[in-house]
């Protein structure tokens, strides 16, 4: 079947080849081009010779998830070539180095294998081994482009930008790509029955990863003080804040830095330095995955209970213990949402795309210091290091942090005495100080019982006091925090609740159930403890299905203990094998649970 | 009610500070460590350099972990801030309140257990860091709270009051912290006031991770014939080697001192530090030479007391992160923010 705008580009190189750019040129083309794309990198725990897979999915019609097919597969490892090839969509196309005779027994009939000596023209057309390595991805762009149809002009602009100080690489570059577009031209019939074509729908857009877009938030946010201890898919978050900062963060009279990166011995001490530096009165934060929240969990519960700020971003990864850390899940809801021992439960965010890691970043400091007390970020590797396309980011000029209740020298120059954990606004939040500040503004933060006037405490009616008036806290933080986004009508009688980066494949979903004239709601939470607006959507529908990318349900349990609805009307999708969740799956399986449900309601009744 | 404020006693005559505040306005809440513990000496101790050195006590960062030592912050300074943390942390939290205001000045105050076991990790980066702060161990051999197993720091051969002897090697802070680069290292007794409170002063205004080792006997599970941290044994074995006298910068040098006997070394606030010592070819400002002197005298069985080591040189944290001068926490929103027109630029990045 032709179409245009419209197909799914895999490539499979060896890790540590060098493919990123020519892949990334690949994905900037068709951008440029106006033609919405997706870009998802698959890869492994491994710094050289492992397989690894880009996937470029172009779609006219900008959905952002990934795709459940391959159109052209590009086979550069030898090493996967079998799964490789049956991988492609019946009537797609598959590439290789045909520089070597592969297998006979490996064909399909059922598709095109399209053989180009990569290796052979690249050892004839440059010099020493590492440039031939590299001029072969570059010369798979090139053929693609000419396969393809992508437009070359594009394809020299990037080349120019990218090495605008190294003329002699934009040259070298050039080359391949014309060695790879003038083979595809002269030995197959190109283009090929998928084409893009020029549109103009990516004008005011960017494409960026999620960590890079957190990374700036919290330069953004006025965040000062950053702690970290290195785990992927977090790492290049901080990466990312470092190189902003470096940037934008420099004071031009000494040469100082006005930020400060404390690279810890692990992740207890991470935490530990955000919540040193939040008391003193800077924004601080710290990037993780998993296993780091698990090792935050003492101090996660400290601040709760001491009240003291902290931004957690975890970049969820595939669990449990060291799992698969460079797959995706959304499988710390749980671990985040009550992290700790006591009793305790934490603000979360959950953004579902880049362009919401960058407000989220914002409105998490905001949350942290209006409500003194850790908010954690949950995006996950989905978000946080694959290409999204995403409308530009915004700023307005006159957002200002919100620090919360945070007494100033004058105001406690005026006041008699002041007593750190007095509710005296009845929305459970106490005023703060800063040590420093005032002579008068002195309290003790700790983590034993303590009383509302800051006292150390072993008596029950004085501790429970304190834990009590932490619950009026969490009915304001109900309020406070963002409300979900809620697709409405009033004939669709179920409707889906999900979350994150299932985002872009429930949408597609409902596109695609659409056609099939089966109607659904749609409810985006973006933030837990859950607003009232999302047990109203519940409540108005028969049967809400909980899309998530994890194996226990999680959103759906956090939803019952949250809002104590009858788990009996929650029916969950639940995808978590590691690889981002797509459309198909989740008709088919939302089908497959919605004739289970029938049937059962029809033997019930 | 489990908090005793202290009763207020003032009289007019006490001595006042720069500041007009008294020893008794450096006071904290009732201690309800057991009677005769070595740590209410050592707050003792604390709240009269604190006193001496004119520190504004708001201006003061109370930092501690868990455990006996750990409680000790409410019980000095109690117009000052305070963070007890979780266990073996305190390490990490004071890193990032320092990180965010450097105005402030930072005291932790830790045990053996908090620092050595638990808090082995903490206690090790803090020092890669030289984080500016008076580090404080109270070294009791002994878990108190948890009543009286052996900590880390116990002596072979040490003795519980019930059951067989320590039979694991120690792990010495004093010998860890000269060999994981500290930059100034200090013992004490908390039975030797006189000795302790020019080495917390001077450990205070040391521009660099600071610490100060002192044995301080557990009355009630450590301080019984058999043990290596008892008062009786501390006072037979204790050798009172290298002394420091703390001189304020604006005071000069009255030099009772035997000729080669004493060596000023000048801190970063312009303040001295002067040394008296017993053995002359002892240099405090060797790392080796202080390490094989600590050596030797671990093997003779001898508890040496006094600032060991000192270097004035190598920069705290922010030194060496390249921060600016100014707290972090203090730098106005408008200055951190690169605002619209930059992340405009910025997009064109991202096309």
């Amino acid at each position: 079947m032709s179409t245009v705008n419209d197909v799914v580009i895999k490539i499979a190189t060896v890790n540590g080849t060098g493919s990123a750019s020519a892949n990334g040129l690949l994905m900037k083309a068709i951008f440029r081009m106006g033609i919405p794309v997706v870009g998802k990198n698959y890869f492994p725990s491994n710094i050289q010779g492992l397989p690894t897979w880009y996937e470029v999915r172009v779609t006219g019609k900008g959905y952002q998830a990934r795709a459940d097919h391959v159109d052209v597969m590009v086979a550069m490892n030898a090493q996967t070539y079998a799964r490789d090839m049956a991988e492609v969509a019946s009537g797609g196309w598959l590439i290789y180095d045909s520089t070597w005779p592969r297998s006979r027994q490996l064909n399909r009939e059922d598709i095109h294998v399209l053989g180009i000596p990569l290796s052979k023209i690249c050892n004839e057309n440059f010099d020493g081994a590492r440039a031939r390595i590299l001029m072969k991805n570059i010369a798979y762009v090139g053929a693609l482009a000419a396969l393809l149809n992508i437009d070359l002009d594009v394809i020299t602009e990037l080349l120019e930008e990218t090495f605008a100080k190294k003329k002699q690489l934009v040259e070298s570059n050039l080359k391949a790509i014309r060695l790879g577009y003038d083979y595809a031209l002269e030995h197959f019939s190109c283009p090929l029955a998928k084409t893009v074509e020029r549109m103009d729908r990516t004008r005011g857009h960017i494409v960026i990863d999620g960590n890079t877009a957190a990374g700036l938030g919290c330069v953004y946010a006025g965040a000062t003080v950053g702690a970290w201890y290195p785990i992927t898919p977090s790492t290049s978050l901080m990466d990312a804040y470092k190189a902003f900062c470096k940037e934008f963060r420099m004071d031009e009279a000494s040469g100082g830095k006005k930020f400060c990166i404390v690279q810890a011995e692990d992740e207890l001490a991470a935490i530990g330095v955000v919540l040193g530096a939040s008391w003193n009165g800077a924004r601080a934060f710290t990037p993780t995955s998993g296993p780091g929240i698990s090792l935050m969990n003492e101090f996660i519960g400290f601040a709760y209970y001491a009240e003291v700020p902290a931004v957690i971003f975890d970049v969820q990864r595939t669990g449990p213990s060291t799992g698969m850390p460079t797959r995706t899940q959304q499988c710390d809801l749980m671990a985040c949402a009550y992290a700790s021992h006591g009793d305790t439960k934490h603000v979360l965010l959950f953004p579902a795309n880049a362009e919401e890691c960058f407000y989220s970043a914002i409105e998490a400091f905001d949350l942290a210091d209006r409500l003194q007390t850790p908010v954690m970020v949950l995006s996950d590797l989905d978000i946080g290091m694959n290409d999204w396309m995403c409308p530009d980011l915004q700023w307005d000029e006159t957002y200002r942090p919100d620090r919360g209740k945070l007494l100033t020298a004058e105001q406690l120059d005026g006041m008699e005495k002041f007593y750190r954990y007095l509710d005296s606004d009845g929305d459970g939040i106490t005023y703060r100080t800063l040590p420093g500040e005032h002579p008068r503004g002195s309290f003790f933060t700790r983590g034993s019982g303590h009383n509302k006037f800051g006292g150390y405490t072993e008596d029950s009616a004085e501790y429970q006091d304190v834990v009590d008036r932490l619950l009026v806290k969490w009915e304001t933080a109900r309020k406070l925090v963002p409300a979900p986004l809620v697709e409405y009508s009033k004939f669709n009688k179920e409707g889906i609740i999900s979350l994150g980066s299932c985002d872009g494949a429930v949408r597609e979903a409902l596109d695609l159930l659409g056609e099939r004239k089966i109607g659904l709601n749609y409810c985006r939470v973006r933030a837990f403890p859950f607003n009232e607006d999302v047990r109203q959507f519940i409540e108005r529908h028969e049967r809400v299905y909980v899309v998530e990318q994890n194996r226990d349900g999680q959103l759906r349990s956090l939803l019952t203990l949250d809002l104590d609805i009858d788990p009996a009307r929650l029916v969950s999708v639940l995808h978590y094998n590691g690889m981002p969740i797509n459309a198909r799956f989740v008709v088919d399986k939302l089908l497959e649970k919605r004739a289970g449900a029938r049937a059962a309601q029809d033997t019930g009744s | 009610m489990s908090f005793i404020p202290k009763p207020k006693v003032t009289h007019p005559k006490l001595p006042r500070n720069a500041l007009g505040l008294t020893e008794r306005d450096y006071e904290g809440g009732v201690s309800t460590l057991c009677a005769g513990c070595g740590h209410d000496s050592i707050t003792a101790a604390l709240i009269q350099a604190v006193f001496e050195l004119d520190i504004p006590p708001h201006m003061l960062g109370k930092m501690s972990g868990i455990g006996c030592s750990s409680k000790t912050p409410a019980q000095f300074v109690s117009q000052s801030h305070g963070f007890n943390s979780v266990h073996g942390r305190m390490p990490s939290v004071t890193t990032g309140a320092n990180a965010a205001n450097n105005e402030l000045i930072y005291i932790g105050v830790s045990g053996d257990g908090d620092s050595l076991s638990i808090g082995m990790g903490q206690f090790a980066h803090v020092i890669r860091r030289n984080l500016n702060m008076c580090y404080i161990i109270e070294n009791n051999g002994v878990y108190g709270l948890t009543k009286g197993q052996y900590s880390a720091s116990a002596d072979v051969g040490s003795k519980a009051k019930k059951g067989p002897a320590n039979r694991q090697m120690p792990i010495d802070p004093v010998s860890t912290a000269i060999g994981l680069g500290a930059t100034y290292i200090a013992r004490g007794f908390s039975g030797d006031k006189k000795q302790l409170v020019p080495l917390i002063k001077g450990a205070i205004m040391h521009k660099g991770f600071a610490l100060l080792d002192i044995i301080s006997p557990c009355v009630t599970f450590n301080d019984h014939e058999g043990s290596t941290k008892s008062y009786a044994h501390t006072r037979q074995f204790y050798h009172h080697v290298i002394d420091a006298d703390f001189i304020p910068p604006a005071e000069e040098i009255v030099a009772d001192y035997e000729e080669g006997g004493a060596m000023p070394v000048e801190l970063h606030d312009g303040s001295k530090i002067v040394f008296r010592k017993v053995d002359k070819h002892y240099d405090p400002t060797s790392r080796a030479a202080a390490f094989s002197f600590l050596r030797d005298s671990i093997r003779a069985g001898e508890i040496i007391t006094g600032l060991l080591y000192i270097d004035e040189e190598t920069g705290d944290m922010h030194d060496l992160s390249g921060s600016v001068d100014r707290p972090l926490a203090k730098i106005p929103y408008e200055e951190l923010n690169p605002g619209r027109e930059t992340l405009s630029k910025v997009m064109q990045r991202y096309r």
